[in-house]
């Protein structure tokens, strides 16, 4: 059942993002683009996202341990310090300079679409640099 | 310079982050785990494949499905998929996110969502500022010779 619930879980989130519109880096730079032909659809989006992940984890923390886990594995960080900051920093230009983030880019893979391929191989070759220079260091998770 | 116009879709958009509320609820409720993918990714990308019966690649899976499903029953069309600049930008782009999601340990997901929904301080400082210099990006990039 843990299998199930995790591919029901992702299964859920690729139709999300793909009938959303989110997968569409030209619909996520025009919901950026607020002095163009500004596309809301991203506020619904992360509105409604927000509107169950609120309620249903509010639901789901008060019970004692996860259905199919030995416990809730959350992250216990509140250190706001210069990396999460850079981080963010880093990620939002490179949302805005090609209008992709992780989820929908891994989605569209999908499609077949050689820029989404060359997209995921540079961010995974991104990710794989950062855990290499901090090994050393235990770093914060967050999601 | 002219950029294309996308039609405002509420309905889609709703129905799109209910779906993915839902992920990160079940995720949650079975596994116990934040349904952020940059973090799913990066410990996958870090090797770790098998680990937890292999959750994060069925996740992936799942996520690929998904998209495809949608496809096919007409609610997306790849052909309508426009991507920003040439392969270099996108490459460059890549290694960015890549870079500042494992940096900030989250992306959209993790931190605007799952986060975001949890009140965690770490992601009440993130989310804006990744949506901050998200959109003085695109006003550079579409505004300015720099672009």
């Amino acid at each position: 059942m843990d299998r199930a619930t995790a591919l029901i879980s992702g299964l859920l989130f690729g139709a999300g993002v793909t009938v959303s519109g989110m997968v569409n880096p030209l619909k996520v730079q025009n919901f950026l683009d607020l002095v163009g032909a500004w596309d809301p659809t991203l506020l619904l989006v992360m509105g409604g996202g927000l509107a169950v992940t609120l309620v249903g984890y509010a639901f789901v923390l008060q019970k004692p341990k996860p259905l199919f886990a030995r416990e809730f594995d959350l992250p216990s960080t509140s250190l706001i310090d210069a990396r999460l900051i850079g981080g963010s920093v880093i990620f939002g230009i490179g949302w805005g300079m090609t209008g992709l983030c992780p989820g929908p880019a891994i989605a569209s893979l999908s499609f077949g679409q050689l820029p989404s391929f060359v997209f995921v191989a540079t961010m995974a070759a991104g990710m794989l640099a950062i855990r290499f220079l901090t090994r050393a260091k235990k770093s914060p998770v967050d999601g | 310079m002219t950029t294309l116009v996308t039609a405002f879709t509420p309905l889609s958009g709703l129905l799109g982050g209910l779906l993915i509320g839902l992920s990160a609820v079940v995720l949650m409720a079975g596994l116990g785990r934040i349904g952020g993918i940059s973090g799913i990714v990066g410990a996958l990308v870090g090797g770790a494949w098998l680990e937890g019966r292999g959750w994060r690649l069925l996740f992936v899976a799942g996520l690929l499905a998904g998209s495809a499903i949608v496809v096919l029953l007409g609610g997306f069309d790849p052909s309508t998929m426009t991507y920003s600049g040439d392969l270099s930008r996108i490459a460059l782009g890549g290694l960015l996110v890549g870079t500042g999601t494992a940096m900030a340990a989250g992306c959209t997901s993790g931190h605007g969502i799952c986060g975001l929904s949890r009140l965690s301080p770490r992601s009440l400082v993130a989310t804006p500022i990744f949506m901050a210099m998200a959109i003085i990006t695109v006003f550079i990039t579409r505004y300015t010779s720099g672009g």
